[in-house]
């Protein structure tokens, strides 16, 4: 079994036309999907929130058969990812790519578990306590990109869950929980 | 002695001071000048004889004591010239140039430029002067020119203009009377604009009368080119018309006219009008079936499909002379359709062109290919187009032709590196997005991972079954 790290790698990671974007339409939607699912994967057990295309990125070269996605693979298959909702662009230029292989609704209720797993009901915290505190390590929102946190903290707050405030600096973020 | 001829003046440097238009035409070098009457007037001896339009000017050569000696005739004052005698004497002498010069009553040359009394009444006597050409010019040449510059009388015209300017201008404005239209330092002096007008106004007039002359003729065939093309329309229009009445029915006679006149039309370059409509031109009918016949051998020789040019050049060659036209070729190919013949002629997404055997069919071609991209040398290294040409037979670029319409069907998947344009077989329709590792047993991509994993490429999953 092939592994990038411990990630284990497809059987066809190492089919070389994986690693040219096909141009037959057909035969091209399969292959988008197949990366699409692959990247996903691949961040989620990783835990790699943000993709930038122009560094080096273990995903998208195999040594083995000597094959590297092209700048315009790469975009291609991320931009479906985005058109699909499971990433955005972080600047215009397309050069970095945020990962949501939670969609941030998903995270809003990853976050509301944890805060009724932990009977934080009412409770405040900052929003550095809520990624890397004692009670997140061992869940998914351990080491949670901060933008994605904040975005979910946002709809949460739209929904009348939790309220946010600012302290005197960007650490001192915090959150009223009204769970 | 007295000088028998004119005189002629002389720059510092030895030049003849030409007169208003005066032009050299011709000289000779070391030529004797001899007046017939040699007891009263000297010899000229060895010196340049110069032609122009007006004058014939002796200049004494360098090592002459005087340079004042220098003389002119004016060609006026020639009454004669005589050929050129061709006698066994002629041979063993010098060339000689003999002609008449009218002499005035002082027994000198007559010229006519000095005094306008004398202008009606010239010398009565002429004289034989001999210009003995001891040098090696063209004597038959200058002799050509003589006559030319002599019958051209050019100083009859600058005498008109120089009179009229004379009267125009008053007293005082030339020095000499008449032709007298340079000054001592030896430019030419303008004698009065009116003079000048004058001969722009006729040079103009002449140069509009030609003019006017040369484009009589053109104006005559551009009438008639535009009575032909107007012929030619003419004919067209009956043709086209002639085709839309077809149901009607033809006769057998109507047809053979307007065959012959559709050969007549292509035969000056017009195309036939009624070639969309009907079969076509007769000539291109016979082309088409000749050209199906023709490539049937190479089709066979490249395995069923040749590429369109390659045809054109083989048929062309084979002709030798009464070579066709790529548009020719295009049309011929296109008139295929509408006969029984074998072959046929298609067109590939790329653009490019070939002819095949209507027998030939893809599902055969694909079939080979597939064959050949998944024997375990091709499932683990891909196949180029020029392994395919070889497996199959046929020429380099054909095989691209087939192996990118395999693509396209989703036989094949490509993979571009810096090895260069390979193709896979595609494995991508057998494996299922939500359930990427599961491997099918006796599928295609269970062929290709074992064909792969025993170069030692670690791959995913095996299949359920343990080999």
């Amino acid at each position: 079994m092939q592994k990038l790290g411990d990630f284990k790698l497809p059987h066809f990671f190492n089919y070389p036309p994986y690693f040219t974007l096909q141009p037959v339409r057909e035969t091209r939607e399969k292959q988008i999907q197949l990366w699409k699912e692959l990247i996903l994967d691949y961040c989620r057990t990783q835990k790699i929130f943000i993709v930038r295309l122009e560094e080096e990125f273990p995903l998208f070269s195999n040594s083995v058969i000597e094959r590297t996605l092209s700048h315009e693979a790469r975009e291609a298959f991320l931009s479906a990812l985005v058109a699909e909702g499971r990433a955005e662009w972080l600047d215009k230029g397309r050069r970095n790519c945020l990962i949501l292989w939670h969609r941030i609704q998903e995270w809003a209720d990853i976050i509301v578990n944890f805060v009724k797993d932990n009977g934080f009901e009412d409770s405040v915290m900052t929003v550095e306590e809520i990624r890397s505190g004692i009670e997140s390590r061992g869940t998914e929102l351990h080491g949670i990109d901060r933008t994605i946190l904040m975005r979910a903290l946002k709809l949460l707050e739209q929904k009348g869950k939790l309220a946010i405030f600012k302290g005197t600096s960007t650490d001192d973020e915090g959150v009223k929980f009204s769970v | 002695m007295s000088n028998f001829f004119s005189k002629a003046e002389v720059t510092s440097s030895g030049r003849p001071v030409l007169l208003h238009n005066e032009v050299e035409c011709h000289l000779l070098s070391a030529v004797d000048l001899e007046p017939e009457d040699h007891r009263h007037f000297s010899l000229l001896k060895s010196g340049l004889l110069i032609l122009t339009t007006h004058r014939l000017i002796w200049l004494p050569s360098s090592s002459a004591s005087t340079p004042t000696s220098a003389s002119a005739i004016p060609l006026a004052a020639i009454s004669h010239i005589f050929s050129s005698k061709k006698s066994l004497k002629s041979v063993f002498h010098s060339p000689r140039i003999r002609f008449q010069v009218l002499v005035s009553s002082d027994g000198r040359v007559f010229d006519p430029s000095s005094g306008s009394g004398s202008s009606s009444g010239s010398g009565s006597r002429s004289v034989v002067v001999t210009a003995v050409i001891r040098g090696k010019g063209d004597c038959d040449g200058f002799l050509v020119k003589f006559w030319d510059s002599w019958r051209a009388r050019a100083w009859e015209t600058t005498k008109i203009s120089s009179s009229g300017s004379g009267s125009a201008s008053g007293s005082g404005a030339a020095t000499g009377i008449g032709g007298g239209l340079y000054s001592s330092d030896g430019s030419v002096r303008m004698v009065g604009v009116a003079g000048i007008l004058r001969k722009e106004q006729e040079m103009w007039e002449s140069t509009d009368k030609s003019l006017q002359d040369a484009f009589q003729d053109l104006n005559a065939l551009m009438s008639k080119a535009k009575e032909m093309v107007m012929l030619a329309e003419k004919m067209r229009q009956k043709l086209l018309s002639g085709t839309s009445s077809q149901t009607s029915g033809t006769n057998d006679e109507d047809m053979g006219s307007k065959e012959e006149m559709q050969d007549w039309l292509l035969s000056v370059g017009i195309i036939s009008p009624v070639t969309k409509e009907s079969a076509g031109a007769l000539y291109h009918q016979q082309l088409s079936r000749q050209l199906a016949d023709f490539v049937r051998i190479p089709l066979e020789r490249a395995g069923g499909m040749i590429n369109l040019i390659d045809a054109y050049c083989l048929f062309n060659r084979a002709r030798g002379t009464e070579l066709i036209s790529p548009d020719d070729m295009l049309q011929a190919c296109s008139l295929w359709e509408k006969f029984d013949v074998p072959v046929m002629l298609r067109k590939f997404d790329s653009g490019v062109m070939v002819i095949q055997n209507k027998s030939h069919s893809d599902e055969e071609v694909f079939a080979r290919i597939k064959s050949l991209v998944t024997k375990p040398e091709a499932l683990r290294t891909g196949i180029s187009p020029t392994d395919a040409a070889m497996t199959l037979g046929i020429a380099p670029a054909m095989a691209k032709e087939h192996l990118l319409t395999a693509e396209s069907k989703g036989l094949l998947c490509r993979d571009i590196s810096p090895d260069g344009f390979r193709f896979y077989i595609n494995l991508f329709p057998e494996i299922d997005p939500c359930n990427m590792y599961f491997v099918k047993d006796y599928g295609i991509c269970s062929t290709w991972i074992k064909a792969v994993s025993t170069t030692g490429l670690g791959i995913g999953e095996r299949s359920s079954t343990f080999r």
